[in-house]
């Protein structure tokens, strides 16, 4: 099989969640997807963008459509959510006639030409298939428990995303259980972690996210498995503020899907970036015999 | 408890969010799904359900000035969960926008925190976290913010000391002053 996409790395790929866009370029590899990165991309805009202004935000976004589409991209796929959300959004206005024009003002270019997006979960799922991944898998999860936690804006709103069930979605659980890992009910799939308060109102994400730990905790969860940079950072590099804050010992990984599909497809601990997360998953993953 | 006079309704002020929102406020009928899935309801001065009825009922300054506005993550429950199919999460949105534009700022260090982030994108074209940081902290003078996590943050080598600047930066500067120039209010829906 051979796919190739344009690819949306996002800001936080080379910063906070370089394991995530690291293990990502890894695993699209081994599965015959070629990632073309935009070149010259900038950032989204991000939560702050459409807090300030709908068509500023359209406007940061879809610079890297019609970029990609410059450089003979029609599909591009994205790691992150909040990116996904973003581009997305500028997809529909740029899509909208009457709305197109306060784009391309703000923009000073056509944004007649636009790629489309998607994100790397989607693509795996529905492009490569559950079939084809079990069949790649040399190094199975066996005796792993983890959660599937999709964070509040990989499915929603679902008018945007047109992907998976947005209560209960279910694409991260399949590719979980295709690489042989056993996957939980994981009650609180799509509740928000507390998202960017982490810096200006660390008390929400410290409530929020530890409302996640405490559920997850009480299910046995080896490792929480996540696809949100954000849901991602809060859980793991804060999960030590959450403990503080709400009188927990909670030392669970918090590991990106990549990475451990990376694992299970043959990639090595150095190759999905293990040594990048803060809880320490490599005594479970010893344990369970995956490394 | 403060009270509302109901008796003087803004009416310029549900036009205008309707009209931003592109969204009919009138079709709320006030079940309360939204409040009843909002994550974020424990740290709200109005739950989401009462601002819908505050906007319903034209009370400009009332909502304008709540806090809950400024911590809505857009996380899309009560988007999601309307029964009426409102995108309440985008009136929260366009609340924030016509709050920042009267120069009401109810949460400051949240304003801040996305003020800091923008300007990092409109000077290098993508965000440089350190930068926002920084940033930050000087804006808000909370120089103790988050430094609980420098023990297991720096280790990991995760954060550029340097921006990530693109060739593209003054495309993006562009678009921001532009924003500016053409001013910001009434574009939205």
């Amino acid at each position: 099989m051979s796919i190739s996409v344009g690819y949306y790395p996002g800001c936080s790929g080379s910063g906070t969640s370089v394991e995530y866009d690291k293990s990502t370029r890894a695993v699209c590899k081994k599965l015959g997807i070629e990632l073309n990165e935009i070149d010259d991309w900038s950032c989204c805009g991000s939560t702050p963008a459409h807090t300030v202004n709908h068509t500023l935000s359209a406007a940061l976004s879809a610079r890297n459509l019609v970029l990609a589409a410059k450089q003979g991209q029609d599909e591009v796929i994205t790691p992150c959510p909040s990116c996904l959300a973003n581009l997305r959004t500028a997809s529909h206005k740029i899509a909208d006639e009457s709305y197109r024009p306060k784009v391309e003002e703000l923009l000073d270019e056509s944004c007649e030409e636009a790629a489309s997006v998607a994100s790397t979960l989607q693509l795996i799922v529905e492009k490569v298939g559950l079939d084809a991944i079990k069949k790649a898998v040399v190094k199975p999860l066996k005796d792993l428990n983890v959660a599937c936690y999709y964070g509040c804006i990989m499915n929603r709103p679902p008018e945007l995303m047109q992907f998976d069930d947005p209560e209960n979605p279910m694409a991260m659980d399949k590719i979980m259980e295709a690489c042989g890992a056993t996957v939980l009910p994981f009650p609180l799939k799509v509740e928000c972690c507390g998202a960017a308060a982490g810096m200006p109102k660390k008390d929400i994400v410290t409530e929020l996210s530890g409302r996640l730990l405490d559920v997850a905790d009480s299910l046995n969860t080896e490792i929480i498995v996540t696809a949100c940079p954000l849901c991602q950072m809060n859980l793991d590099l804060r999960q030590g503020q959450v403990n503080r804050a709400n009188g927990t010992r909670y030392d669970i990984p918090v590991v990106y899907f990549t990475q451990l599909l990376g694992l299970a497809l043959g990639l090595s601990a150095e190759e999905v970036g293990l040594s990048k997360l803060v809880v320490d998953p490599t005594p479970r993953l010893r344990f369970a015999g995956v490394l | 408890m403060e009270t509302i006079p109901l008796n003087s309704p803004d009416k310029e002020f549900i036009r205008e969010v309707q009209e931003r929102s592109g969204q009919n406020v009138l079709s709320c009928y006030q079940c309360g799904n939204c409040t009843a899935g909002c994550p974020y309801n424990f740290a709200y001065d109005l739950s989401v359900s009462r601002i819908m009825r505050l906007v319903q009922l034209g009370q400009r300054d009332a909502v304008l000035k709540s806090h809950s506005i400024w911590l809505c993550a857009t996380c899309q429950s009560c988007t999601t969960r309307c029964p009426n199919s409102i995108d309440v999460a985008k009136i929260m949105d366009v609340l924030r926008h016509m709050a920042r534009e009267a120069g009401y700022a109810t949460e400051r260090n949240v304003k801040a925190f996305g003020d800091a982030f923008l300007e990092s994108v409109e000077k290098h074209g993508r965000v440089y976290e350190l930068g926002v940081t920084a940033s930050y902290i000087t804006k808000t003078g909370r120089f103790w913010t988050d430094v609980d996590l420098a023990p297991a943050m720096l280790p990991k080598n995760k954060l550029s000391i340097k921006p990530h600047e693109i060739r593209g930066k003054e495309h993006v500067s562009e678009i921001f002053k532009r924003f500016r120039e053409r001013g910001a209010a009434k574009e939205n829906s």
